[in-house]
């Protein structure tokens, strides 16, 4: 599903985020991705949805080369592929339903599925009862779930999290990453990034650890 | 319904969302000021079309000259070769069509006689109309000749000029309303900067985000003409008020008229199409700086 070989990252200004990175990560894998903060972790999983292009080496997600995509095609890659940020990058101008709702309407849905499946989303993250919220009336475990909810609201075969538990709760961050491993139980590839050793013990998956832009 | 006619709905549900009336009114009161203007001109030109812009003279002959002096000047005008065609009026009849005019019956009952003499109406190429004036001036008998055209000539260079005025008028206030669109949208990109990096982060395409900004250009221009031609047609009919007394004291039943329908037509579209042009400008200039990092 996701395989990186020799790949490098330098950002303008010469600082080295990443150096020849090679791993693979199968279809239906769970794979967590940890390291201290500044190891590159970010930078790696910001490649596999073209948010930044490799300097040498090749990215390649669902057999396609993803550091040569071309600018216009880089919607439907993502399209593909369920994000989910540490930052959640939820929208407070409009309800909990409404931003779920958003990555139906690029592709044009009937409204109707489109809230079907919207609610389906929110439902199995269990913020079905907080549609009509706004999402700064959430905590922030509920937040990070309603990303999730978006995140997979387009039924990706591909779920990334950068750090979905930081700055939560055990008790949260325990919640999130059991939503996480429930995807992957149903044939979900998730790819998480985290510096809690301690949340990972408890779940079976590929461990990636870097440090200092390289795969240890 | 298809996807693609969905998301267009999408774009202008979203787009009528942000229209702001505001923005309509500042736009609609600078085009209202050529627009207006045109209206005027056009009224103006239905007068000055009516008059004679052909080239023709008048030739009064003194009021007391006999029918058999006209007859020989006849004659005698037949035979120059630069008159192309020639028509006697007879002073009744003369006096009939004069009653004919509006407001006029009033004046020449009033008089009790007939003031007007026997006259020919000259048609001539119109550059030798101004030798033929003088010569035909000198022939005896004739107590006058009027070049009837000259002054509805200069009507219409007056009008020629004012109308060239309006479009370099037009053509500002154009600029400034692809300005104006420019800069709304500039605001507007700003505003949902967040919305707009979000939707690209989870696979918005360029086009699905621009969309709605070209609708909202579009949408401001056609609002911007309408109110602009409600302001033309309350302008005119304020006007019509006082024009309409006045030329009634004149015996007259002119008013402003209305732009023709497919004149305000024209308007609003040129409006939709000049915010559409500010909204395409403006969305490739500010668009491209948001990408998600």
């Amino acid at each position: 599903m996701v395989s990186f070989s020799a790949v490098a990252k330098r950002y303008p200004g010469g600082q080295e985020a990443l150096k020849s990175i090679s791993f693979s990560v199968d279809t239906g894998e769970l794979a967590f991705l940890t390291g201290r903060s500044g190891a590159g972790k970010s930078t790696l999983l910001k490649l596999i949805p073209a948010i930044e292009r490799p300097t040498s080496g090749s990215v390649i997600v669902n057999g396609q080369n993803v550091g040569a995509l071309k600018r216009g095609a880089v919607p439907y890659l993502r399209r593909n592929i369920g994000l989910v940020f540490q930052d959640q990058k939820l929208l407070y101008d409009r309800s909990v339903f409404d931003n779920v709702m958003l990555p139906l309407a690029f592709s044009g849905q009937a409204s109707r599925e489109a809230a079907r499946r919207a609610r389906a989303a929110l439902d199995k993250v269990g913020l079905l009862a907080r549609e009509r919220s706004n999402p700064i009336q959430l905590s922030g475990g509920e937040q990070q779930r309603l990303a999730i909810a978006r995140a997979v609201v387009n039924r990706p075969a591909l779920l990334i999290a950068d750090e979905p538990t930081a700055n939560l709760d055990p008790e949260s961050a325990a919640r999130i990453l059991e939503i996480f491993v429930a995807f992957n139980q149903v044939g979900v590839t998730v790819l998480l990034a985290t510096h809690d050793q301690s949340l990972i013990q408890r779940h079976r998956g590929k461990l990636l650890r870097l440090e200092a832009g390289r795969l240890a | 319904m298809s996807a693609w006619v969905r998301q267009h709905r999408q774009a202008v549900l979203c787009a009528l969302q942000r229209l702001g009336w505001l923005n309509a009114i500042v736009i609609g009161v600078a085009l209202a000021l050529p627009a207006g203007g045109y209206a005027l001109l056009e009224s103006l030109r239905g007068v000055t079309g009516r008059l004679a812009l052909d080239t023709q003279l008048s030739v009064f002959l003194r009021p007391e000259a006999k029918r058999a002096e006209a007859e020989a000047l006849g004659k005698l005008l037949r035979a120059d070769p630069r008159i192309a065609r020639l028509r006697f009026v007879p002073r009744d009849e003369a006096l009939k069509e004069l009653a004919a005019v509006q407001g006029m019956a009033e004046v020449i009952e009033a008089l009790g006689r007939n003031p007007l003499p026997d006259a020919f109406v000259v048609t001539s190429e119109p550059a030798s109309l101004e030798a033929l004036a003088g010569d035909l001036g000198k022939l005896a008998g004739v107590a006058h000749v009027q070049a009837d055209a000259a002054w509805a000539r200069r009507l219409a260079a007056l009008a020629a000029i004012g109308r060239l005025a309006l479009w370099l008028l037009s053509a500002l206030l154009g600029i400034g309303l692809v300005a104006v669109t420019f800069n709304t949208i500039r605001l507007q990109i700003l505003t949902q900067r967040e919305e707009i990096e979000v939707s690209k982060l989870i696979g918005a395409t360029d086009g699905f985000i621009r969309r709605p900004f070209y609708y909202l250009g579009l949408l401001q221009g056609l609002a911007g003409g309408i109110v602009a031609l409600a302001i033309v047609g309350l302008g005119l009919g304020l006007l019509n008020y006082p024009v309409g007394e006045l030329a009634r004291s004149y015996g007259s039943a002119f008013r402003f008229a209305f732009l023709p329908a497919g004149d305000a037509l024209a308007i609003v579209a040129f409006a939709g199409l000049l915010g559409w042009l500010g909204a395409q400008l403006s969305v490739n200039r500010h668009l491209r700086d948001i990408e998600p990092r």
